[in-house]
């Protein structure tokens, strides 16, 4: 039978073609009414208020002096010039934070599965109590409550005379690279190159013959022996400036500024919270038969952990410690509630503050941490690809 | 002949031996079960005590409650006169003194509201929730701004401390859950350009700290009303709070949904409903109820992070405080004002993450693999 009534298929407003059909095409009239509406006020908004858009004030000279800067900066400097430093000192913090945090976090996790009563008590109770502490208070706390109550420089707390505590930070010995130095980071390149070959090699050689090389040993003395010979046969060519106390200050020296230390501080501290929790249900996401099969095939403890534990319990923490580290970059943005010098104090902040230029600044800075995301989050796929389940 | 050897009678079971009992068995168990442990319990032990004790000592034993000036401390511990003596600024902000009570008012409905949802014995979850959700807002809004019904008008640049975090944290929340409900159910749809502009919303607001939405809320939104419209600042750091948010909750939704056996939604489509009917009476509830721990999860990230409205100028509770310590006549009680906000997040955060694990293990209908 033939069905070509109009009148069986139902109203038009009913079909479900021309109902997606319409649906964008108001989503779509909205978005671009909006956009439209949006554009045109900011024109008028920007006129009426003076300010030329573009990027062109990024050749201006910024002005302004920033207190920690990684790469050569002065208040004769450009704007794009205060961008890059305010994105060094962004990405100085998360290096420094993701480092302590994970190590803090995995020590944690593990202790909170510590057969130990009490230890697995005080790891739960450090987990409750700092994950449920905005990391703004806990910024201020170090920053105001604990650094700012250190003595001056003239009575500062010392470690052997050569690290030195006090309100304005902490001051350590900065090594000095003397001609010739330039070889040993080179040759602890070509030791990381050469342990990456030790390590394949070792692989295919056991998967041959099935006899392993002692990896971990051989690894270990050609990391650190390769670059310490080539450092004394060059001649130990460093030295250390040991910082002095003249007048009111230090002199020589490197100082880390509290600001660094507090924000520092809360974000370890706060994230290992979080990584410490993920951690722990990490590893008892791994079945119990996975170790006791291990067991039954009597590997040694070690090896179950290496081979069988930490591979499988790394395929759930990996993907959430890389959010949590992501997380981490973002929450460093809390530098400008202490002025620590990050990309959004010193860019969002102060320069927006002398030239006025939001839409530019804002837009540069969000751009930023949007493409650092989308780089970690491509990094995840790739390793959540390698890592699948092999399902046969 | 009698077997000497034939027990008749059941022997009395014995007691264990005393070193696998009570106190000294759980001790020898839990703490001391091997020479390594006994140490990392000794050594754990010590460092606690060294830690706690003094703590316990500068927060309690020595500190000062109560006065009106910072004579009241005699500087051995805590000067928790310092909160004590600007706690009404610290739970009302700047609010007019004769205007409080209905702060209060607020509170004790918020409180009532919240007890009823929270209390598995009440009748008419359903009504209440409702009510919670749409009623409550706007008689919260004309009890508040006032302007209305007589009541005086208070502007939003009065509010702060307690009251405002709670007011920031509600309106996140309560705006929040729907956007990201809707941008959830976006992401998953079949037309394109839906699914790729929910896709684009959400990872924009994901991929930016909330910091940055809270300077383009106060920098950017202005320039884009136009000049006579005048925006104010608590509303536009409410929006910029409700879109980051929207955006985590849609994710944490969408987990929900993709939970959500297929079969459920081709069944009800089978039946004959509508796109709405399917997902509001037969996916989202199911949906949403799977991820209630997330949604809990995402609360609490909120309220923790409404700290941040401290740096566009407005007086949440840590600001209120922070701004009390630059007074002159208060100096150098950091620790005691610090310790105090932390205190009070973390009753707040603590309790409803405590809710959501309870939650969680009762929700839990038997589906544990």
């Amino acid at each position: 039978m033939l069905r070509s009534s109009s009148r069986e298929q139902g109203p038009l407003w009913r079909d479900p073609t021309f109902r997606a059909l319409l649906v964008q095409g108001i989503l779509l009239l909205a978005l671009g009414a909006f956009i439209v509406m949006v554009v045109s006020n900011t024109m008028a908004n920007l006129e009426a208020r003076g300010i030329t858009t573009g990027f062109g004030f990024l050749q201006d000279r910024a002005g302004f002096s920033i207190p920690q800067t990684l790469i050569e900066y002065s208040g004769d400097s450009t704007y794009a010039r205060t961008f890059l430093v305010g994105l060094l000192n962004t990405l100085l913090v998360s290096a420094m934070g993701i480092v302590a945090a994970t190590l803090i976090g995995f020590a944690v996790g593990i202790a909170r599965l510590s057969p130990n009563w009490l230890l697995a008590r005080l790891a739960t109770a450090y987990v409750e109590i700092f994950r449920n502490i905005p990391l703004l208070v806990q910024i201020l706390f170090w920053y105001f409550a604990v650094l700012q109550a250190l003595p001056s420089p003239r009575d500062s707390h010392s470690l052997f005379e050569a690290i030195f505590l006090n309100v304005r930070g902490v001051v350590l010995p900065d090594p000095q690279p003397l001609t010739g130095f330039a070889a040993t980071p080179w040759a602890l390149l070509v030791a990381v190159i050469a342990t990456w070959g030790l390590v394949r090699f070792a692989k295919r050689r056991q998967a041959r013959t099935g006899r392993p090389l002692p990896v971990f040993k051989l690894g270990a003395l050609l990391l650190i022996g390769l670059p310490a010979v080539v450092f004394v046969a060059t001649g130990m060519p460093l030295e250390w400036s040991i910082p002095e106390l003249k007048g009111f200050n230090f002199q020589g020296g490197v100082t880390v500024l509290p600001e660094l230390m507090a924000l520092w501080l809360a974000l370890s501290i706060y994230t290992a919270s979080f990584i410490a929790e993920i951690v722990r249900s990490g590893i008892q996401s791994v079945p119990q038969g996975q170790v006791e099969a291990a067991k039954a095939l009597s590997l040694p403890g070690g090896i179950i952990l290496r081979k069988v534990v930490i591979p499988q319990a790394m395929r759930v923490i990996v993907p959430q410690l890389t959010s949590q580290h992501l997380n981490l970059i973002k929450n460093s943005s809390l530098a400008t509630a202490i002025g620590y010098p990050d990309l959004v104090a010193v860019f969002a902040g102060t320069a927006l503050n002398v030239t006025g230029q939001a839409i530019e600044i804002v837009a540069m800075t969000m751009a930023v941490y949007l493409l650092i995301n989308l780089v970690v989050s491509l990094l995840m796929n790739l390793y959540n690809a390698r890592t699948l389940l092999k399902e046969r | 002949m009698v077997d000497t050897n034939t027990v008749t009678e059941m022997v009395a079971a014995r007691r264990p031996p005393d070193l696998r009992r009570g106190m000294v068995g759980w001790l020898r168990a839990n703490l001391f079960n091997t020479p390594l442990n006994g140490a990392v319990t000794i050594v754990t032990a010590v460092l606690l005590a060294m830690l706690l004790w003094p703590a316990l000592q500068w927060a309690v034993i020595q500190a000062d409650w109560l006065g009106n000036s910072r004579e009241a401390c005699s500087g051995e511990g805590a000067c928790w006169v310092f909160i004590s003596a600007r706690f009404e600024s610290i739970v009302y902000g700047f609010y007019p003194e004769a205007a409080r009570w209905r702060v209060d008012l607020v509170f004790l409905l918020m409180a009532v509201l919240v007890a009823w949802l929270v209390i598995p014995r009440l009748p008419a979850k359903r009504w209440v929730g409702l009510f919670a959700m749409v009623a409550f807002p706007v008689i919260a809004f004309f009890l508040l701004v006032g302007g209305a019904f007589g009541l005086e008008h208070v502007p939003t640049g009065n509010w702060g401390g307690v009251m405002l975090t709670l007011t920031i944290a509600t309106v996140g929340i309560v705006g929040s859950l729907p956007i990201g409900v809707v941008l959830a159910l976006g992401r998953r749809s079949q037309m394109p350009l839906v699914r790729g502009f929910c896709v684009v919303f959400i990872e924009f607001w994901r991929g930016v700290p909330l910091i940055t939405v809270l300077f383009m809320a106060s920098v950017m939104l202005p320039l884009f009303v136009p000049t006579q419209v005048e925006f104010d600042k608590l509303l536009r750091a409410l929006v910029g709070i409700m879109f980051f948010w929207s955006a985590y909750m849609a994710e944490v939704v969408r987990g929900g949904l993709q939970a959500v056996p297929s079969g459920q939604e081709e069944a009800a489509k089978a039946m004959g409903m509508g796109y709405w009917q399917r997902m509001g009476l037969i996916v989202l509830p199911q949906a949403l109820k799977l991820v209630i721990p997330g949604i809990v999860n995402t609360f609490i990230a909120l309220f923790k992070d409404t700290s941040l409205v401290l740096i566009i100028g407005l007086f949440d509770l840590l600001a209120i405080i922070r701004s009390g310590l630059t007074d002159s006549d208060w100096l150098g009680f950091a620790t005691e004002g610090y310790v105090f906000a932390a205190l009070v997040f973390w009753v707040f955060c603590f309790s409803m993450s405590r809710y959501s694990q309870h939650i969680e293990r009762r929700l839990h209908t038997g589906h544990r693999n």
